[in-house]
């Protein structure tokens, strides 16, 4: 454990000192002062698109961060050889894997946290006072974060075997099939046939169900969720990237280092 | 310190070696499928004891830095074992005894040397304290101790050689590997890291070590091995290997420049000074000393010429060329 966790640490504090992270965080803040301009000449639903919008920045900068940081994880270790010496350390590759995915979900975890504090201060400013109902926008931060670690994980799991520019179309790719499940699930077999319809049924399971993590109309409309639904999506985001690591390592365990 | 009792395998009351390498073979795929194969290691046994001082000698793409990387587990063989300090390479626990610096060594350049060193010992389980002191310790025995706190990205080639070194060394290893340790230092920097194999070796540490510069593996090495074309050509002290090529001998001889009976062998032979030189093979020695007193010269000086590393080294790598350009154009 104390291996796993010099490694994430080493990870943040790589990112820490890398300022495009910093530039990232300082334009979603600025997005969200933006929504506020925005919603202050959208009468009546100001909160509305304020939520919206600042929900919409935290996640794009989220997903940029992590597809671009993620498949570069392990192949700019590989290709810089900086991983020769670290593996040269009693360190397993597994280990390695997991330390470099805990770095960067730690690195998520501060930034989006930073921008949730930039959209709870915009909320402030522009209700004056917040109800039960805006935890909402929270958990839907917190959403977005759990969104983040599976494509944290998918991304490392590419980069472990293909170019980084493959990596970051495989992640994307996956990520926006992930935002289809339900249309996948709910196929008109009359239109499609059956064969076609059992296919992608069956593909929509193996895939991440990103819908799941989707709550923003709720938040902008201050609905609260139901408590079930956030250990689901803890689960449901744990047990993914558990089996997507343990793949990423079983692939990894094996490559040649050049 | 070295313990003892696990210098012994317990069956055979034998030695155990520091490093064992049976039969090693590395294949690389190559083309766009990778359909293809390349032989980089070509099996490869040997054995190092514990506490020599092992050169791993050979031109560039000889097959030195894969034996190592395959000790380390950064690829992986196609055939064969190896096992360090009685446990195989695969097994990453036993990475606690062992310091490894690769070849061309580059760190994380947003580090300074100290945060590098820390950041390593932590996977050796040292605690703040003792991290703190052996970060400082290193830092003086490789010439950082006033360039610590510099991030990476501003040191030099020959300084990220050091911390590279120093990361080796960090946890008091019983086998340290170095690739190329001497690769782009100055005189200096070289002298202070062969100060420091010297270090080492005296402190009973086993030092394996690859080189293509001969000068230091015949200081350092109490064994050398010599590898071409993925294939070990041999291993011995360094006198024993070049002793493995036929000697020649020098023979110094005066003669009288206008005597014409000598003229033949003076043909023969270098003037120097006022003296004669030539070499002969060792198999033809006695039938020169036969012909120069028949020609009337003064023998001065008989002296076996042992060829240097450096010669053998040259001898074996042209014998390899020659063998590639033979099955090359056989293949046509």
């Amino acid at each position: 454990m104390t291996r796993i966790a010099a490694v994430s640490w080493n990870t943040f504090r790589e990112a820490v000192r890398d300022r495009v992270l910093y530039n990232l965080v300082f334009f979603a803040l600025l997005l969200i002062a933006t929504a506020i301009l925005v919603g202050q000449i959208s009468i009546g639903i100001e909160t509305i698109v304020l939520v919206s919008l600042g929900l919409s920045a935290i996640s794009v900068i989220g997903l940029l961060i992590a597809v671009f940081t993620g498949v570069g994880l392990v192949s700019k270790e590989i290709e810089k050889r900086t991983l020769y010496a670290l593996l040269s350390k009693p360190l397993r590759r597994w280990e390695f894997l997991v330390g470099k995915f805990g770095g960067l979900v730690l690195t998520l975890t501060v930034n989006t946290g930073a921008m949730a504090v930039g959209l709870l201060l915009a909320l402030l400013y522009v209700k004056h006072s917040l109800g039960s109902g805006d935890a909402t926008a929270f958990v839907a931060v917190y959403f977005i974060l759990l969104k983040l670690a599976i494509v944290v994980a998918l991304a490392l799991l590419f980069s472990c075997f293909t170019s980084q520019l493959l990596a970051i179309l495989f992640t994307s790719g996956l990520y926006i099939a992930g935002l289809f499940i339900s249309e996948m699930r709910n196929l008109d077999a009359s239109r499609v046939g059956p064969a076609a319809r059992h296919f992608f049924t069956g593909i929509s399971y193996l895939l991440p169900n990103f819908q799941n993590f989707d709550v923003m109309a709720a938040a902008a409309h201050a609905k609260p969720l139901p408590g079930i639904l956030i250990v689901h999506n803890t689960l449901y985001a744990l047990l993914y990237c558990t089996v997507v690591l343990s793949a990423a390592s079983m692939v990894f365990g094996r490559k040649n280092l050049k | 310190m070295i313990d003892a009792a696990r210098r012994f395998n317990k069956n055979e009351c034998m030695p155990e070696p520091a490093i064992e390498i049976e039969s090693l073979t590395k294949d690389y795929p190559t083309g766009f499928l990778h359909l293809k194969t390349k032989r980089s290691l070509e099996n490869l046994s040997m054995r190092i004891e514990e506490g020599e001082s092992f050169g791993f000698l050979g031109p560039n793409g000889a097959g030195k830095s894969t034996t190592i990387k395959l000790l380390m587990g950064i690829i992986f063989p196609t055939s064969g074992s190896a096992k360090i300090l009685g446990r195989p390479i695969a097994d990453v626990e036993m990475h606690k005894d062992i310091g490894y610096l690769p070849e061309q060594p580059y760190f994380y350049d947003y580090l300074t040397a100290a945060e590098l060193l820390d950041y390593f010992a932590r996977f050796y389980g040292m605690k703040t304290a003792e991290r703190k002191e052996r970060v400082a310790k290193m830092l003086k025995k490789v010439g950082l101790e006033t360039a610590g706190k510099i991030q990476l990205r501003k040191y030099s080639k020959g300084m990220l050689q050091r911390v590279g070194l120093a990361q080796a060394i960090l946890h008091d290893p019983r086998v340290v590997i170095l690739d190329e340790p001497m690769s782009g230092l100055d005189p200096i920097g070289r002298h202070e890291v062969r100060d420091i194999i010297s270090e080492l070796k005296r402190a009973g540490k086993t030092v394996l070590f690859s080189t293509h510069i001969l000068s230091d593996a015949e200081m350092l090495c109490d064994k050398v091995g010599v590898i071409v074309g993925g294939k070990l050509q041999g291993v011995g002290r360094p006198d024993e290997i070049v002793g493995m090529k036929a000697h020649e001998t020098e023979i110094v001889f005066d003669a009288d420049a206008n005597e014409a009976r000598s003229a033949a062998v003076r043909a023969k032979a270098s003037k120097s000074g006022s003296r004669y030189a030539m070499r002969v093979p060792e198999e033809n020695v006695f039938a020169a000393i036969e012909e120069l007193r028949a020609a009337g010269a003064k023998l001065a000086a008989v002296t076996p010429i042992k060829p240097t590393l450096e010669e053998y080294f040259l001898h074996l790598v042209e014998k390899d060329r020659a063998q590639a350009a033979a099955i090359e154009v056989s293949g046509k």
